[in-house]
C-alpha cells in the first residue's frame, strides 16, 4: 500500500512538467500579442516595449519557460499582468472559492443523484425508473447559463428570497454565504446528478443480479439491510471513481456559472486571463487544477482500496 | 404616561436609527473588473470609472465638454502659447494627509513620462519640464504650443497621486493606491470587488453623500441588470439597449443616457500593408465611396441599438461643435453605388470584414453585409476574437475592421493618432502630408475658431479618401435605483458620484 502510495507520488512530478510544458507551448500558440492587449487604447508604441521587456516576451521560448519554473520552485507563480498582482496571490484568494463551491454541487449532486439511481435500480423498468431517467436528463441537457439565468430571475428578482450574486467568504458569515452559493450549486449539481444517477443505477442493476445478494436475502436479512449494506457499497466503487473525476472538472472552474452568479473562482480567473492573454494567471491555475487532479485520482484509487477488501493485500 | 414617554424614546431612536442610515453605500456593477489601479499604467474605460470616485485631476469637464475646475483653479497659457500655468486649488490634502501642492504636480507628471510601463508617456510627450512657480502655482513648458494639453490633463494623465505613496510603493502602487479624490481606497478582491470610503478631508466633502462605494464586474449585462433589479445594486453602467424599455417601465429603475464622443466605425486597409493593393476596398477610392453609399445609418442604428445611437460621418457626432458643416452625412443611394462599381470595373467586389466577436460589432457586421449586398458587395464576416483583431490590425492584415473608439474630450484626440503618418492607432495606413500639414497646425493655435476651420478642411481630405467609414455615435446607457438622485450624464461615460445621494 505504501509502496502504492509512493509510486503514485513520484509519478505527480514528471505529470506536472509535462502539464506545464504543454499549457505553456499552448499559449504561446495563441495569435495575438499580449503586450498589445495589454496596452492602453492608445497603443503607445514605448508602453508596449516596455510591457515585453518587463515580461520577458521578448526572449526565446525556453528562456521564458525556464524563467517561469525557475519562479515556480521558489514560489513565485509570477504577476498578472493586467491587474499587476502576483499569481499567488489570485490562487490562494481563488481557490477556497471554488472549492466550496466543487463541494457544495458535488453534495447537491450525490444527495440528487445516488438515491435516484439506487431507486432507479430498485423500480426498474416501472415509473421511478422513468420519471428519474426523465429528471436526470433535463438536468443534464439543460445549459447551465440559461438555468443560472433563469434562477436569478425567479428567487432573486420576482421573488427576492435569495442574492443575485455576490461572495460571502463562510468567515464572515455563513449564512450569508450559504444563500449565495446555494443556487450556482443547484445548477451545477444537476447537471452531474445525472451522470451520478445513471451511474449508480447500472452499477446496482449489476450487483442487485448477483449471487451473494440472493445469498443475503435467502438468509432472511431485511430488505434495506441487503440493499444499504452489501448492493450498495459493492455499486459505489464505480462511483468513487466517477466522483473523483468530476470533482476534478469543477475544480477546473465552473466558468459560465460562475460568471452568472459572480463568484469569484477559477473559472471566471482563467477566462478572463485568457482573453487577456495574461500568460502567467492562465499558466498558474492550469497548474493548480492539474496538481488537484492528480491528487484526486489518487484519492479515488486509496478510497477504492479501502472499499473492497479485495483489492487490499 | 408610561406609554407615551415609551412612544417618544422608540420615535426617537427610529429618528436616530434614520438619521445614520444616510449614510450609505453605493454599490456600482461595472461591465468588467478594471486594471491596475494606477494612474499611470491604467489603460480601461472602468478603471476610469472607479478613477472618478478616487483620484481627483487637475481639471475635468462638463457635461457640454469644457474644461472646468477640480484640482487647479485657474489656467492660462503663456503668450508664445508654449507655457502652461496652473494656479493650484489650497488646502487639498490626499488620503494619507499629505500636502497638495505644486511639487506633487511636479512629481505626477514626471511619473507619468518616466515611469516603465507608462500608458501616459504618447499623451504627454509635448510637455518638456514642469516648473514649480510656487506653492500654488505649476507651470507645464513644451517645446511648441500644443492646444490638447488642456485637455488631456482632464483624463487620467491628470490625476494626481500622492508622491509619498507613489515613492514607497513604487511600480506596486495600485495595491493600495492614494489619491486625493472624494474616496480613498479600502480594499480590492480582484474580480469581486474594490471598496472606497468617504474621505473626510475631501475639498469638497459637503457634497459627498455616500460613506462607502462597493465597486462589482458583471460582464453579462443581463446578469448586471438582474442585480440591480433584485436590490443587489444601486447602480449599473452600459446597460444592454434592448433592455432599456424594460428599464424605462419599472417604476422602481430610471434609466438614464447621453450620447458619447466616441464612435463605431468600419477601418479599411488603404496603405498599411500589402493587402490595401490586392483588396476591392483598400485600392480603389471609388469602391470605398460606393461601400458607404449602400449603407444606411439609420437602418443600422435601429436594427442594432433600437434607435438609441446616433448616425455620424465624422470622428465626432454631428452636435459637436467640432463637426464639419461642409460634409454632411450621405444618404443610402444603391443606385449609385452600382454605378460607382460599374465604373470601378468591379460590380461584385468581395469585401473580408474582420469583426471583433463582441455582440454589438457582430450585429453591426450583418447588417451592413446585408445593406452591402444590395449594391452588389460580397461581405465575409471574419468573426475575431478581439485580442487577436488588435495584433492583425497592427500588422496589417485585415481589409476592413470594425473598431470602436471611447473618445476623448478633445476632437485632436479621435483625429491625431488615426489618420496622421505612422501614428499608433494609424491602422489604415493612410499617410497624406496635406492633412498631416493641417492636423499638425490644428494643435498650434488655442483659438477654438481657427482649429474648426483646420478640422473642416481635413473633414474634406478624410471623406475623401474614407481611411474610416464613421458609422455612428452610441449612447451611454445607465440603469439605477429610483431612489438615487444628482446623477448627470456625461458624455465621457465617466460617473461623477459627487452630488449624487439616496
Amino acid at each position: 500500500m505504501t509502496r502504492f502510495l509512493f509510486r503514485r507520488l513520484a509519478i505527480l512530478i514528471p505529470t506536472l512538467i509535462f502539464v506545464s510544458m504543454i499549457i505553456f507551448g499552448l499559449q504561446q500558440l495563441l495569435p495575438g500579442d499580449p503586450a498589445i492587449a495589454m496596452a492602453g487604447e492608445e497603443r503607445d508604441p514605448q508602453a508596449i516595449a516596455e510591457l515585453r521587456a518587463k515580461y520577458n516576451l521578448d526572449k526565446p521560448i525556453w528562456v521564458q519557460y525556464g524563467l517561469w519554473i525557475g519562479g515556480i520552485l521558489q514560489g513565485d507563480f509570477g504577476e498578472s499582468i493586467r491587474i499587476q498582482l502576483p499569481v499567488s496571490q489570485l490562487l490562494l484568494e481563488k481557490l477556497p472559492v471554488t472549492i466550496e463551491l466543487a463541494v457544495l454541487s458535488m453534495l447537491v449532486a450525490l444527495l440528487i443523484g445516488l438515491p435516484a439511481g439506487v431507486i432507479s435500480a430498485l423500480y426498474n423498468g416501472r415509473w421511478p425508473d422513468y420519471l428519474a431517467n426523465v429528471i436526470g436528463l433535463w438536468g443534464l441537457s439543460t445549459p447551465n447559463f440559461w438555468l443560472g439565468i433563469m434562477m436569478i430571475l425567479l428567487f432573486s428578482v420576482h421573488l427576492g428570497w435569495l442574492p443575485a450574486s455576490g461572495y460571502v467568504s463562510p468567515t464572515e458569515d455563513l449564512w450569508a454565504n450559504l444563500q449565495a452559493m446555494i443556487m450556482p450549486a443547484f445548477v451545477l449539481g444537476t447537471g452531474i446528478a445525472a451522470v451520478f444517477m445513471r451511474h449508480t443505477r447500472s452499477a446496482m442493476l449489476q450487483v442487485l443480479a448477483s449471487d451473494y445478494i440472493r445469498t443475503a436475502r435467502a438468509k432472511g436479512l431485511y430488505e434495506r439491510v441487503v440493499i444499504g449494506k452489501h448492493a450498495f457499497r459493492n455499486a459505489a466503487v464505480p462511483v468513487i471513481t466517477l466522483g473523483a473525476l468530476e470533482f476534478g472538472q469543477l475544480l477546473s472552474g465552473a466558468v459560465l456559472t460562475e460568471q452568472i452568479f459572480s463568484i469569484p473562482g477559477f473559472g471566471k480567473l482563467i477566462v478572463d486571463a485568457v482573453f487577456n492573454r495574461d500568460y502567467a494567471v492562465v499558466q498558474g491555475v492550469v497548474l493548480c487544477t492539474a496538481t488537484a487532479y492528480v491528487l484526486l485520482n489518487l484519492l479515488a484509487d486509496i478510497a477504492y482500496f479501502l472499499v473492497n477488501p479485495r483489492l487490499r493485500t | 404616561m408610561i406609554r407615551t414617554s415609551a412612544l417618544a424614546a422608540l420615535s426617537a431612536v427610529v429618528l436616530l436609527g434614520s438619521g445614520a442610515a444616510s449614510a450609505q453605500t453605493l454599490r456600482f456593477g461595472l461591465a468588467e473588473d478594471p486594471d491596475a489601479l494606477d494612474p499611470t499604467l491604467a489603460r480601461t474605460f472602468v478603471g476610469r470609472v472607479v478613477f472618478s470616485a478616487l483620484c481627483d485631476k487637475l481639471v475635468d469637464i462638463s457635461p457640454d465638454l469644457k474644461v472646468v475646475p477640480q484640482l487647479a483653479t485657474e489656467w492660462k497659457w503663456s503668450d508664445d502659447n508654449k507655457s502652461l500655468i496652473l494656479k493650484l486649488r489650497p488646502n487639498v490634502t490626499f488620503h494619507d494627509g499629505e500636502k497638495f501642492d505644486a511639487e506633487a504636480v511636479k512629481y505626477n507628471i514626471e511619473r507619468h513620462k518616466t515611469m516603465q510601463g507608462s500608458q501616459r508617456r504618447g499623451e504627454l510627450s509635448a510637455v518638456t519640464s514642469v516648473e514649480v512657480v510656487d506653492p500654488l502655482t505649476v507651470k507645464l513648458n513644451t517645446a511648441a504650443p500644443f492646444a490638447p494639453l488642456l485637455a488631456t490633463l482632464t483624463d487620467r494623465a491628470g490625476m494626481m497621486i500622492s508622491p509619498k505613496a507613489g515613492k514607497a510603493l513604487g511600480e506596486k502602487f495600485a495595491t493600495a493606491p492614494v489619491c486625493a479624490g472624494p474616496f480613498k481606497f479600502v480594499e480590492r478582491v480582484a474580480q469581486d470587488r474594490i471598496v472606497l470610503e468617504k474621505y473626510d478631508g475631501y475639498w469638497n466633502k459637503d457634497n459627498v453623500h455616500f460613506q462607502r462605494i462597493e465597486f462589482r464586474p458583471f460582464v453579462d449585462a443581463t446578469v448586471r441588470l438582474a442585480n440591480l433589479r433584485s436590490g443587489q445594486l444601486d447602480f449599473i453602467e452600459r446597460l444592454a439597449a434592448t433592455d432599456a424599455k424594460a428599464v424605462q417601465n419599472d417604476s422602481k429603475l430610471k434609466f438614464a443616457s447621453i450620447t458619447e464622443i466616441g464612435y463605431y466605425g468600419i477601418t479599411i486597409n488603404i496603405g498599411k500593408s500589402d493587402k490595401a493593393k490586392t483588396s476591392a476596398l483598400g485600392s480603389n477610392p471609388k469602391i470605398r465611396e460606393a461601400f458607404e453609399l449602400s449603407l444606411d445609418r439609420n437602418g443600422i442604428n435601429k436594427v442594432v441599438f433600437d434607435g438609441l445611437a446616433t448616425p455620424g460621418n465624422q470622428w465626432v457626432a454631428p452636435t459637436n461643435p467640432a463637426y464639419a458643416k461642409s460634409v454632411p452625412i450621405p444618404k443610402r443611394d444603391v443606385a449609385k453605388a452600382k454605378q460607382l462599381l460599374k465604373e470601378a470595373g468591379n460590380p461584385n467586389p468581395v469585401v473580408n470584414l474582420v469583426t471583433p466577436t463582441t455582440t454589438d460589432a457582430s450585429k453591426i457586421a450583418q447588417v451592413v453585409q446585408a445593406m452591402a449586398k444590395d449594391a452588389g458587395f460580397d461581405v465575409r464576416i471574419q468573426a475575431t476574437e478581439f485580442a487577436t483583431s488588435l495584433n492583425m490590425a497592427d500588422k496589417g492584415d485585415f481589409e476592413a475592421y470594425i473598431l470602436a473608439w471611447s473618445g476623448r474630450p478633445d476632437p485632436d484626440g479621435n483625429l491625431y493618432s488615426f489618420h496622421a503618418c505612422k501614428q499608433p492607432l494609424n491602422y489604415s495606413g493612410l499617410c497624406n502630408p496635406a492633412l498631416d500639414e493641417i492636423l499638425n497646425d490644428s494643435r498650434l493655435t488655442t483659438d477654438m475658431a481657427q482649429r474648426q476651420a483646420a478640422w473642416e478642411k481635413a473633414a474634406k481630405i478624410i471623406n475623401a479618401e474614407r481611411p474610416i467609414i464613421y458609422l455612428l455615435h452610441r449612447k451611454w446607457l445607465y440603469a439605477h435605483s429610483a431612489k438615487l438622485t444628482g446623477f448627470k450624464e456625461y458624455p465621457d461615460g465617466l460617473i461623477r458620484f459627487v452630488g449624487m445621494k439616496m
